[in-house]
Order: structure tokens, then C-alpha cells, then sequence
């Protein structure tokens, strides 16, 4: 069959680097605010740091900013199907936990 | 379409049953990478895996017929055992890879248009990492520290405490898990990559449409199953108590991830089976299909709404009061788009021009059986009913009714359907619709029974029954035997096919879909030339040219 | 194709690199969803024991998950180098950066060695006599118990795909020392980009962006793993 190369869409090397710097920049964020006390918020400031560092892998180190749209279409899904499990969870053991 | 029919050209491709690689005898099936050849491979070990798990369901109702235990056949231990392994080989081995493994794997790289699947080797693999499952399953009777006993579910902390071989029956079903993830992520990617020229989303099959909801489902639902398997496995091995409560955990828990998969699963079985019957309808009324993209919609909105609704298992086990509101009113849901599917179906065979084939019949089963499942599934989804009817004998006949006259018809069905193409032979048609009706008035004997015991207060894996029960589970075991027999005829039926059986024409049906346009069995690669789809499936010219009557 | 289509042709025709970055990402998922998984147990006997965990969490070595941290985030750059460095040919560089990578993932699983190792030691393992009892010999709370378990079986498992991983990363650079270039041709090192880049043999590049792709999910895993576990 026909040897279908998928474009390559070059960077080059700089962009990676810089997002290097970024995600090393967040980790030291993300343990510089764990020491703070802010009481109900020190969990999701750490998922949310979390989730920008990891929006970065995906963009930029495993290419989804250049890959067509099904691929980010394919990972979306794939996220709702994992917030559903985990929030009709929730509706049992909060509830059950905290009477 | 079908504009490409490769009629009779001088140099024929070797059929794929004739050709010669490299490896002979055996081997030349079991290192094949050829779709169809695995395809057959998985009928055939998933047809044994059926005749036993049909045998320990035998045993079990005949255990039924003794009311007094002091002469009976088994003991309790033996009892719990037998419908553990009935559970395990029917759902892990039979019913879950079912039909995507065999019709879908010799049909759908036919139907697409395409020469195989994606990954061949990968598609091999899967068949392998099934057998080893199964062996280790199996291997589980014969070692340890004796049958386990937990019932197929494995509900914890039953299943960490006993002192049963539980670790190694559980260890299997993850690598069956495996099996099922790459089947899905193999055909996802086939119909992403492999459609013929021409063949849009939407001209599709259905049969194609329905293994891709499945895939997904097999590859987003089934780590859940795997990573609950592994829990299992630390608890006992590496005293990791994730769902001990001596060690803080919940042994609800357990049932939420087990059952995150499982319902999902059912929705694995049964979406395949709903394909087939979407295939079988329009060939043998010859019209177009009733509401096509409905169809397909409610293929995905199934998928979809199935992921929802797992908590309905749970209504009786202490699972706080929101979550059981929610998982009851989303249960409701799951009817809408299974009702679509089967007012399209009615609607397609109305003033068809309907011809009385065993496809047909066990097609026609299909819906009436799985109506009466779906139906009765909707009761169980009501939360004040299902304390009543909760682990009772309603609920064993109702996902008999779902899974057994749902998926395992839908699987008879499309044997039946596709038979000349995957053989070349043709069976006996009067013996093919006898075999039809025992089974079919053997199962409703068998189940409709059990689910009026159930109504009745019958508990579900019990050894003894009380007097009150008698009668109807002496009726009940009666009705196995007339299913047995069906079954028996149907194996039979086929089997002799293969020796005595007339050699099929090349479209026997007058099917439309693309599998029909090759002449006679399909070569290695399927096409000598990919086809061109110009037109949706089921198009019907005026005049309807049936092979030969 | 040729009309006589041996059945290892029907392999042949099937180096669609798009299906195969499909069918890694759909891997991907079952990845994700397995940790999910475990995330969901997570979640669940967080919100049950918010203080023990946040008390477990304080006690772990919050210096060896930073190392750790940074030396995947690190090894995630020397991966995707690898592969833009193999785009354009320059298969030395790649074969460096893969290979640091691999060197990476070694450091990791070395610092993993050393924090169980200590625990081991404090009796601090699943059925241990540190994890069960206090120093003081009181019986510990089933929440602090529940940490440390989640602990293990999430580190652990996540070490089991490091270990894979590496192993992958050892495959792909085995493929590119073998063949680098199409069948048939032999290139010296020193020859110019151009002709390495018009040589390229296109099925190391897709394995090793797949193979890449893995690498990064492990770490988005340890980027979640990192502050559940050592920071909150």
C-alpha cells in the first residue's frame, strides 16, 4: 500500500527546551506552595499545577498541538469517561464517609 | 456496491483454507496471522469453553432436582465451585470475547473492504494471551488450595479471606483482560485506518459500527477490571488490604471498580450482538435498514449511557442513599436508545419481503428474548424492587435472558448467517430451524421459570431450595434438558455441514454488504482488488437478484 | 501487491505509521485508565482519612521525589530530542539522547531502591510490624496504613512501567543500531545529514515516537503521583 509519511511538523529543539524549564519551574511551584498553609486549597493548587504541567507534556512532548484533531478528540473522551467513574463514585463514599 | 464481484477469473486466489505458508498442519493455524483463520481459531476453542460451561450448568440443575440433600449428587462445596466455574468460563471465556473475536474477526477487515486488520501479529497475540488465560483459569482447579468459590464476581473480602484458589483464577482473568483490550484497540484502529475507498463513517455496516462502540468500551472499561484483579492479587499475595477494613479499606469498594468494568461489559456483549442482528434483518426482508444513523447513534449512546449506570448492581449493600437515586434514574436511560434499536428493527422487517431463513429465526429469537431481559432489567433498575428481587433467581433468568437469548442468540445467528462464507458449505436448512425452536422453547422453559421463582423469594447460589420451589425447579431442570438438546442439534446441524453439506453459492442470502461480493471462500487477502464503495449498505436494487432459491 | 502474496507481505503492506500512533495512543488510554483506576481508590480513602494521608504524606523523603521528579521530567526532553534529532537524520545525537534516557530511567529506579529500601528497613512494608504498630506500640490508625499501601502499589506499579519503559527504550535503540538506514544501503557515521536524511529508515522514527509517547505517559503519571503522594 502507499507509504503514508505523516508530515513532521519541526520545531526544533528550542521549544522542547523551554518547556523543560517550565516543568522543572512548576515542580519547584508546586513543592514551594505545599509548605504554605492554605488550608482546603493545598489539594487542588497541586492538581491544578499538576494538570497544566501534564496539558504541557501532552501539547508540546507528545506532539497533540500538531497531531490532527481526532487525536485530542480520542484523549478528551477518555478523560470524561475517567471523571465519570470517578465522580458517580463519589456520590456513594462522600455521602457514606460524612453522614 | 458490490460492483466489484470477482467472478470466476482464471488464475483464483488459494481460498484461505487452501493456502500453504510456511508452517503446515497445526501450526499453519496457530502462528496464522490471518484474520479469518483466527477467527475460526476463536469459534473453536470458544465453542468447547461453551459445551463446558453448558455442561456445569447441567450439573447444576440437576443438583436442583434433590430436595433432600442427604442423596444428592454434589456436596455444597462442589455447588459453590461448579457456579463459580460456570460463571467464569461463560462470561470471561464465552460470552465477553464472543462475537468480536470470531464473526468479528473474520467479518470485519471483509465488510471493510480491507485484507486484514490492522495488526495482524497483534490480533494473533490476543488469540494466544486468551488460550493462556484460559489455561491458567483452569489451572487454578487443580492447584492451590482447592476450586474457587467466590462466584464470578469475586466480591471482596469473601475473596481475600477464603482459603480457595483464588489468586490464580483471578491472575487469568487479567490476562484475558489483556486479550479483550488489544481485540478492541486493534478494530478501533481498523476502522480508523482500513475502510475501502468510498466507505465513509456512515456507510459503514452496522456490524462494523457496533464492534467499534465495543472497542472503545474494551479499551476505556477494561484496565478498570485489571487494576481491581491486581488489588485482589496484592491483598492475598502482598497483604496490601486496599479493601480490608481492618486495615481501613472498603469492601464496597471493591464491588464499585469490579462493577465500573462489569456493567460496561455487559454492553461489550451485547452491542456486537445487537450489530449482527442489524446485518441479518434487511438481507432477509430485503429492505434498506430502518433508520440507519438512529441505529448508529444509539450504538454510541449505549456505549456511553452503559458507563453510567454500573452502581444498580449495589442497591442492597449499604451504598449511600444519592448514589443509589442516581444509578437508578440513569438505568432508566439505558432503555431509550436498546428501544430505538428494536422499534428500527420491527420497523425494518415490516412489509418486507420476508424469507424464512434460520438467520431469520434466530434473529427474530434474539429480539423477543432480549426484550424480555431488557425489560425485566428495567424492574431490577427500580430501587424498591430490587430489595425484593436482589440476588433472587429473577435476576439469574434475567441476564440469561439478556446475555444467553441476547448475545449467545445474536452469535447463533450470525454463525448461521455467515456460515457459507466462512465455510463454503451450506447446512441443512430443516434441521438448522428445528434446532431453533427446541432451544428456543427450552429456554424459555428454563429461565421464564426461574424468573417466577425468583418473584417468589428463590435465592441465587443456593445449594438446597425449599419444598415451595420445588416443582419449579423441577421444571426448570426439564427445560435444560430441552435446551440441552437444541444446543446439541445446532452443534450437530453445522458440524455435519462441513462433511455433507452442499458447497454454498457465493451470496446465498443476497446479502449487500461487501463480504458477499467475493467469490466463494475469501482468499489471504480477501480483495484482489480493494473494492470501491459507491453506495450505503443495504441498497437494494428494485429488483432483488437472490442467488438461487 | 503482487498477485502471489506471501503471508508475510500482508505484513508488509501495513507500515501505516498513522495506525500505529493510533492504536499507541488507544494503549495509552488503557494506561491511563488502569492508574485511573487506582486514582479513583485514591480519591476514595482520601476524602475518608484526609489527615493521615496529609500526616503520610509529610512523613515521606520529599528531597528523593523532587530528584525523582525532575530526573523524569528531564529524561521526558532527552526523549523528544531523540526524536526530533532523528527526524532530521542526525541519528548519533538521537542515539545519545535515547540512550540518556535510558540512563534516566536507571537513576530513577535506583532512587526507588534506596527510599523502599529504607522503609524495609523501619519495618515500614504491607504486613510489617512498622506499618501495623506504632513506634510507641500502639496499634496504627487503619487510615495511616491505607497510605502507605496505596503507596507502594502505586510507586510499585508505577516502577513496573519505568522498567518497561527502559526496556522499550533499550529495543528501539537496538533497531536503530541494526538498521538505521533503508535495506541495503550502509552509511558511515560521518556522512552528511542530507544523505542520512534521505536514507532514513521511516519504521525507527515511528518507533521510536510510540515508544516516546509511552515514556511521556509514565511520566504524566509521576506528575500526578508526585505531589498525591509526597506534597499533600
Amino acid at each position: 500500500m502507499e507509504h503514508h509519511d505523516t508530515e513532521h511538523h519541526s520545531v526544533g529543539y528550542g521549544p522542547y527546551v523551554i518547556v523543560w524549564v517550565a516543568l522543572i519551574g512548576l515542580t519547584g511551584l508546586t513543592v514551594a506552595v505545599a509548605g504554605i498553609d492554605i488550608g482546603m486549597w493545598t489539594v487542588p493548587l497541586a492538581l491544578a499545577i499538576a494538570t497544566v504541567k501534564t496539558v504541557l507534556v501532552l501539547m508540546y512532548f507528545m506532539h497533540l498541538k500538531y497531531e490532527p484533531f481526532i487525536f485530542t478528540a480520542m484523549i478528551v473522551m477518555c478523560i470524561i469517561t475517567f471523571a465519570i467513574f470517578l465522580g458517580l463514585t463519589f456520590f456513594d463514599t462522600l455521602p457514606r464517609y460524612n453522614p | 456496491m458490490a460492483s466489484h464481484a470477482m467472478t470466476g477469473a482464471s488464475h483464483r486466489e488459494p481460498n484461505y483454507l487452501e493456502y500453504k505458508g510456511k508452517h503446515t498442519g497445526i501450526l499453519a493455524w496457530i502462528l496464522s496471522t490471518d484474520h479469518k483463520r483466527i477467527g475460526i481459531m476463536y469459534l473453536v476453542v470458544l465453542t468447547a469453553f461453551f459445551l463446558l460451561g453448558v455442561t456445569l450448568g447441567f450439573f447444576m440443575r440437576l443438583e436442583q432436582l434433590y430436595l433432600d440433600k442427604s442423596v444428592s449428587l454434589m456436596t455444597a462445596a462442589t455447588y459453590n465451585a461448579i457456579f463459580t466455574l460456570h460463571g467464569v468460563t461463560m462470561i470471561f471465556l464465552v460470552v465477553v470475547p464472543g462475537i468480536p473475536a470470531t464473526l468479528g474477526n473474520f467479518m470485519l477487515p471483509l465488510m471493510l473492504g480491507a485484507k486484514d486488520v490492522s495488526f495482524p501479529r497483534l490480533n494473533l497475540l490476543s488469540w494466544w494471551l486468551y488460550v493462556v488465560g484460559a489455561l491458567i483459569i483452569f489451572a487454578s482447579l487443580f492447584s492451590g488450595g482447592g476450586l474457587p468459590d467466590a462466584g464470578w464476581t469475586f466480591y471482596a473480602p469473601y475473596s481475600v479471606r477464603t482459603a480457595t484458589n483464588i489468586p490464580l483464577a483471578v491472575f487469568g482473568v487479567f490476562i484475558l483482560g489483556f486479550s479483550s483490550i488489544l481485540t478492541g484497540l486493534n478494530f478501533v484502529t481498523t476502522m480508523h485506518r482500513m475502510r475501502a475507498p468510498g466507505m465513509s463513517w456512515f456507510r459503514m455496516p452496522l456490524f462494523c459500527w457496533s464492534l467499534y462502540a465495543t472497542g472503545w468500551i474494551q479499551v476505556l472499561a477494561t484496565p478498570i477490571l485489571g487494576i481491581t484483579m491486581l488489588l485482589v492479587f496484592a491483598e492475598r499475595l502482598l497483604n496490601i488490604g486496599i479493601f480490608d477494613p481492618s486495615l481501613g479499606g472498603d469492601p464496597i469498594l471493591y464491588q464499585h471498580l469490579f462493577w465500573i468494568y462489569s456493567h460496561p461489559a455487559v454492553y461489550i456483549m451485547i452491542l456486537p450482538g445487537m450489530g449482527v442482528i442489524s446485518e441479518i434483518l434487511p438481507t432477509f426482508s430485503r429492505r434498506t435498514i430502518f433508520g440507519y444513523k438512529a441505529i448508529t447513534y444509539s450504538t454510541l449512546a449505549i456505549a456511553l449511557a452503559g458507563s453510567l449506570v454500573w452502581g444498580h448492581h449495589m442497591f442492597t449493600t449499604g451504598q449511600s442513599w444519592y448514589a443509589n437515586f442516581v444509578f437508578s434514574l440513569l438505568t432508566f436511560l439505558v432503555g431509550i436508545p436498546t428501544a430505538i434499536k428494536v422499534f428500527n428493527w420491527v420497523a425494518t422487517l415490516y412489509k418486507g419481503s420476508i424469507r424464512i431463513e434460520a438467520p431469520l429465526l434466530y434473529a427474530v429469537g434474539f429480539i423477543f428474548l432480549f426484550s424480555i431481559g431488557g425489560f425485566t432489567g428495567i424492574m431490577l433498575g427500580i430501587l424498591n424492587v430490587d430489595i425484593h428481587l436482589h440476588d433472587t433467581y429473577f435476576v439469574v433468568a434475567h441476564f440469561h435472558y439478556v446475555v444467553f437469548g441476547g448475545t449467545m442468540m445474536a452469535l447463533f445467528a450470525g454463525i448461521h448467517y455467515w456460515w457459507p462464507k466462512m465455510t463454503g458449505k451450506m447446512y441443512n436448512k430443516k434441521w438448522a430451524i428445528s434446532g431453533w425452536a427446541v432451544m428456543f422453547i427450552g429456554f424459555n422453559l428454563l429461565y421464564f421459570t426461574m424468573f417466577i421463582m425468583g418473584y417468589e423469594g428463590m435465592p441465587r447460589r443456593y445449594y438446597g431450595h425449599l419444598e415451595q420451589f420445588h416443582q419449579a425447579h423441577r421444571i426448570a431442570t426439564y427445560g435444560s434438558w430441552v435446551l440441552i438438546t437444541g444446543i446439541l442439534m445446532m452443534v450437530a446441524t453445522l458440524i455435519s455441514s462441513l462433511r455433507n453439506g452442499e458447497p454454498a453459492a457465493d451470496n446465498p442470502w443476497g446479502g449487500s454488504t461487501l463480504e458477499w461480493s467475493i467469490a466463494g471462500l475469501p482468499p489471504l487477502l480477501n480483495f484482489d482488488e480493494i473494492p470501491e464503495v459507491t453506495e450505503d449498505p443495504y441498497t437494494y436494487n428494485p429488483e432483488p437478484e437472490v442467488a438461487h432459491e | 501487491m503482487s498477485s502471489h502474496a506471501s503471508s508475510h507481505d500482508a505484513h508488509e503492506i501495513h507500515s501505516d505509521f498513522e495506525g500505529a500512533k493510533i492504536a499507541m495512543w488507544l494503549f495509552l488510554f488503557t494506561e491511563l485508565l488502569l492508574f485511573g483506576g487506582l486514582f479513583i481508590v485514591y480519591a476514595v480513602y482520601r476524602s475518608k482519612f484526609p489527615a493521615e494521608f496529609a500526616a503520610g504524606s509529610f512523613a515521606l523523603d520529599r528531597v528523593l521525589g523532587v530528584i525523582n521528579t525532575a530526573v523524569l521530567l528531564t529524561s521526558s526532553l532527552t526523549v523528544v530530542l531523540g526524536i526530533e534529532a532523528l527526524q532530521r537524520g542526525k541519528t548519533l545525537l538521537a542515539k545519545w539522547m535515547v540512550g540518556l534516557t535510558v540512563i534516566a530511567a536507571g537513576i530513577f529506579m535506583v532512587n526507588k531502591y534506596f527510599e523502599w529500601s529504607h522503609k524495609f528497613h523501619l519495618g515500614l512494608y504491607p504486613g510489617g510490624d512498622g506499618m501495623l504498630n506504632l513506634p510507641e506500640g500502639m496499634l496504627r490508625s487503619g487510615g495511616e496504613i491505607m497510605f502507605y499501601n496505596l503507596y507502594y502499589f502505586m510507586t510499585g506499579l508505577h516502577g513496573v512501567h519505568v522498567l518497561v519503559g527502559m526496556g522499550l527504550l533499550i529495543g528501539v535503540l537496538y533497531f536503530m543500531n541494526k538498521r538505521p538506514y533503508k535495506r541495503g544501503v550502509t552509511v558511515a557515521d560521518d556522512a552528511s545529514d542530507e544523505f542520512k536524511l534521505a536514507n532514513l529508515n521511516p519504521r525507527n522514527v515511528s518507533k521510536l515516537e510510540n515508544v516516546g509517547l509511552y515514556w511521556h505517559l509514565v511520566d504524566v503519571i509521576w506528575i500526578f503521583l508526585f505531589p498525591l503522594i509526597y506534597l499533600i
